[in-house]
């Protein structure tokens, strides 16, 4: 790293941690009904939403109607969306006139929309148009996320309170995460977005006559779009000038903020952050890469807060912060260090195939940690084409769990599955009582932690094996080798992490990916939430433990290095031999120049 | 059941406000402050007919232009409603095909290695409108024979359009190509 990018990266750490302790008291203050700097504005709209929404705010639920709730609010968001998509050629706001989703492509959106996904088997600007984008994908990425936090919010309620059925109203915490956090910090973010020339506009696509007009050849197709050829057999060509072309315009800025913010990730074009008009100077990749990590790290603080002991939250947040720049480290060197064959034919420099030029190499790197590490998603360098060290670094950061940060609300609550763990496994090594803040971990609490843990791990193998004996699924490869079984891993780890992110290389649009990707997102989305409110229910049900001196602290260096080899350890464990047929075998491929 | 009144309820009224209301203020408030960003940061000759966006690159390939990075948009270069990066892996022999066929190009052209990476590998949008300076001034003994003019002109007028690192340390030095062409020409006309 030169001089400039060690500026750049220490200037964004130092600017999130600063950020992290009046956001999460913030935070804090919203989900515990207290008044707060935006309430004289917004309180009077937080009860009319819910008088019109039929909510009885003082209404306290168990775990189950909460999951309940948090189900029927998701069935009702996913099938607006996919009807939505269905018959999208014949609602308005389509000045390009773009015709509806097959079926399975539908379902494959609308599912990856509502879980947190945003797996996109679709090219926005080409497939959605700007009513799909608004009201359809926009309203999914700010209801999916509150969904996110509502659920970490309730587990934490689970620790704080004593001998209790309730852990809070959903539609309450809905609410107030969409309205007092997601909203205001969306709208600050849209426009600071447009400032750097992120597109705000419903006009039409522009057209644009060229400085060079050029030609191209195409194989030519007959009128029934079968490839022609000619009497000797041979694919048939034709020349196609080319002297105009359109540009896409569309409301990018106002989906752009919630994207990042809410961990969702789903461009607007295909190309994703990586586009111009979604990310067009290193200034709006630093507020985009900010805003990535911004509410899953202040989430750790809103939890130190809410259980009365801020340095639990911090050491929960010095854990992932260890682990991204421990990722980003592996990454630079890997990207900076190059494709040693490329060198060998006169190149200089490094891997920029699939980067941007205007980032830089540094910070290009720090996104892409920062999308992967949470359940983001979104991207500013095609993974596909990253080295195989760097490749297996994204792909490592999604196997883990989410945590690095994680989702909105769900690194939080995977993470926390991960501390019941550690807590758990140290008191076995060394018969200590095992205790978590102050409530004693049973069978029950051990159950749901292990699904939550280990849910995603268990669809990826499972289905990834499913994928590599199916041709159909073998068809959709774009590169040949160890590396096209990295394309397929990394496509069903995505899914069933709920990050969304793709070695694009590999072909998605088919009714194989689209109907077993749509599986995998809704057991990695719903399996892990459902565990963590039963928890939550349980966990508010016991009484509280004072810390004795047989209590591990939780709040120390110990516990935190502890977690963190915890983590690394289920991690390895899981998926070693996955890994070591795909980016291992690769690299050595790559350095033997085979 | 009777959680599913306040489920429908409230998925209307967040889509009124996050779908609706939200991208309608926004919209209004960008276009008032900066109107010029918001519609795509567009370039216009003097007779206001649209040459391109500032953001977005163009293909470019004879010798009396700049040529941009490659890009792996289809079904050719840098078409705007098809972005996207070649999602070529690092042991793709397709990769190495492209990039020697690239660096035989510039070979044929009279440039010299090292070949900087960003002018011979593409870009992940397949849009990037800019080039390294060193990519530039790889480019300009080929450009200032192609159109006549001194190279040590040509090279100046590269300098100029050298963009510094944003605040002085954010992001790489870098060439905006539709730009730097525009000024080409430009500089020719009169």
């Amino acid at each position: 790293m030169n001089l400039y990018e060690w500026m750049q990266t220490s200037l964004f750490l130092v600017v999130l941690l600063s950020l992290i302790k009046p956001l999460g008291t913030f935070m804090a203050k919203v989900y515990q009904g207290e008044r707060t700097i935006l309430s004289p504005v917004l309180g009077p709209c937080e009860n009319l939403i819910y008088r019109l929404g039929g909510v009885d705010r003082d209404e306290e639920m168990g775990w189950r109607r909460y999951a309940w709730a948090m189900v029927l609010c998701n069935i009702a968001l996913f099938a607006a969306l996919f009807i939505m998509l269905l018959v999208q050629g014949r609602l308005p706001l389509n000045p390009q006139q773009l015709p509806d989703f097959s079926w399975q492509l539908a379902l494959n959106t609308a599912v990856s929309f509502v879980t947190n996904t945003n797996w996109q088997n679709y090219s926005g600007e080409s497939a959605a148009s700007y009513l799909t984008q608004m009201a359809g994908l926009t309203v999914h990425n700010f209801v999916s996320a509150a969904t996110g936090m509502a659920i970490a919010i309730a587990l934490i309620r689970g620790f704080v309170r004593r001998k209790a059925e309730q852990i809070g109203n959903f539609w309450v915490d809905l609410t107030r995460g969409v309205l007092y956090i997601l909203l205001p910090l969306s709208f600050i973010s849209a426009l600071g977005l447009v400032s750097q020339g992120v597109i705000q506009n419903f006009s039409p696509y522009r057209s644009v006559t060229l400085l060079e007009p050029f030609s191209y050849q195409q194989a030519k197709v007959d009128a029934a779009g079968h490839p022609m050829t000619d009497a000797a057999g041979k694919a048939m060509t034709e020349t196609v000038n080319v002297s105009e072309v359109r540009l896409p315009m569309g409301p990018v800025a106002s989906q752009e903020a919630i994207k990042e913010l809410g961990t969702n990730g789903g461009g607007f074009f295909n190309a994703n952050s990586a586009h111009p008009f979604e990310n067009p100077t290193p200034l709006s990749n630093f507020l985009e890469t900010l805003l990535i990590l911004l509410i899953p790290g202040a989430l750790t603080y809103t939890f130190g807060v809410m259980v009365g002991n801020t340095r639990q939250g911090w050491a929960l947040l010095f854990v992932m912060l260890f682990l991204l720049m421990g990722a980003f480290s592996v990454l630079q060197g890997a990207e900076s260090y190059g494709n040693p064959g490329l060198a060998k034919l006169g190149m200089q420099g490094p891997n920029l195939e699939g980067k941007e030029l205007r980032f830089g190499l540094a910070a290009t790197n720090l996104f892409t940690v920062a999308t992967t590490g949470t359940s983001c998603g979104a991207v500013v360098a095609m993974h596909d084409s990253l080295t195989p060290l760097g490749g297996l670094v994204p792909l490592g950061l999604i196997l883990l769990g989410e945590i690095v940060f994680g989702g909105v609300g769900s690194g939080l609550y995977t993470m926390l599955a991960f501390a019941i763990i550690a807590v758990f496994v140290s008191g076995l090594m060394i018969g200590r009582t095992p205790e978590y803040l102050g409530k004693k971990i049973e069978v029950r609490e051990m159950w749901m932690s292990i699904i939550t843990i280990l849910t995603a791990g268990i669809v990826v193998l499972i289905l990834s094996g499913i994928a590599m004996l199916t041709p159909q699924a073998l068809a959709s490869m774009a590169n040949p080798g160890s590396h096209g079984l990295t394309e397929i891993i990394y496509a069903i780890a995505s899914m069933a992490n709920n990050n969304g992110s793709a070695f694009a290389g590999l072909n998605g649009n088919t009714p194989f990916y689209n109907l077993l990707g749509a599986l995998a997102m809704l057991i990695g989305r719903y399996g892990p939430a459902i565990s963590i409110l039963a928890m939550a229910g349980s966990l508010a049900g016991k009484k509280y433990v004072p810390p004795s001196l047989g209590t591990l602290p939780t709040d120390k260096a110990p516990f935190a290095i502890w977690l963190t080899l915890v983590i690394l350890i289920v991690g390895a464990l899981t998926f070693f031999p996955a890994l070591a047929m795909g980016p291992i075998v690769e690299h050595l491929t790559m350095l033997g120049g085979g | 059941m009777k959680d599913s009144k306040p489920a429908i309820r409230l998925l209307i009224i967040f889509t009124f406000l996050c779908g609706g209301l939200y991208p309608a203020v926004v919209t209004v408030l960008a276009q008032a402050v900066f109107p010029r960003q918001a519609a795509g940061s567009l370039l216009a000759d003097a007779g206001g007919r649209l040459l391109g966006s500032a953001l977005i690159g163009q293909n470019f390939v004879e010798r009396r232009y700049f040529w941009p990075r490659p890009s792996a948009t289809s079904p050719f270069p840098y078409n705007p409603l098809a972005s996207g990066g070649s999602n070529l892996g690092p042991t793709n022999p397709v990769l190495f095909e492209q990039v020697e066929e690239r660096i035989q190009t510039l070979r044929g052209h009279g440039a010299a290695r090292p070949f900087p990476a960003d002018l011979v590998l593409a870009s992940a949008s397949g849009l990037d409108p800019h080039i390294s300076p060193a990519s530039a001034m790889l480019q300009v003994s080929r450009v200032a024979q192609a159109r006549g003019l001194e190279v040590k002109k040509l090279a100046r007028l590269v300098d100029a359009q050298v963009e510094g690192r944003e605040l002085g340390f954010l992001g790489e030095p870098r060439v905006n190509v539709l730009r730097l062409n525009l000024a080409l020409d430009s500089l020719a006309a009169p």
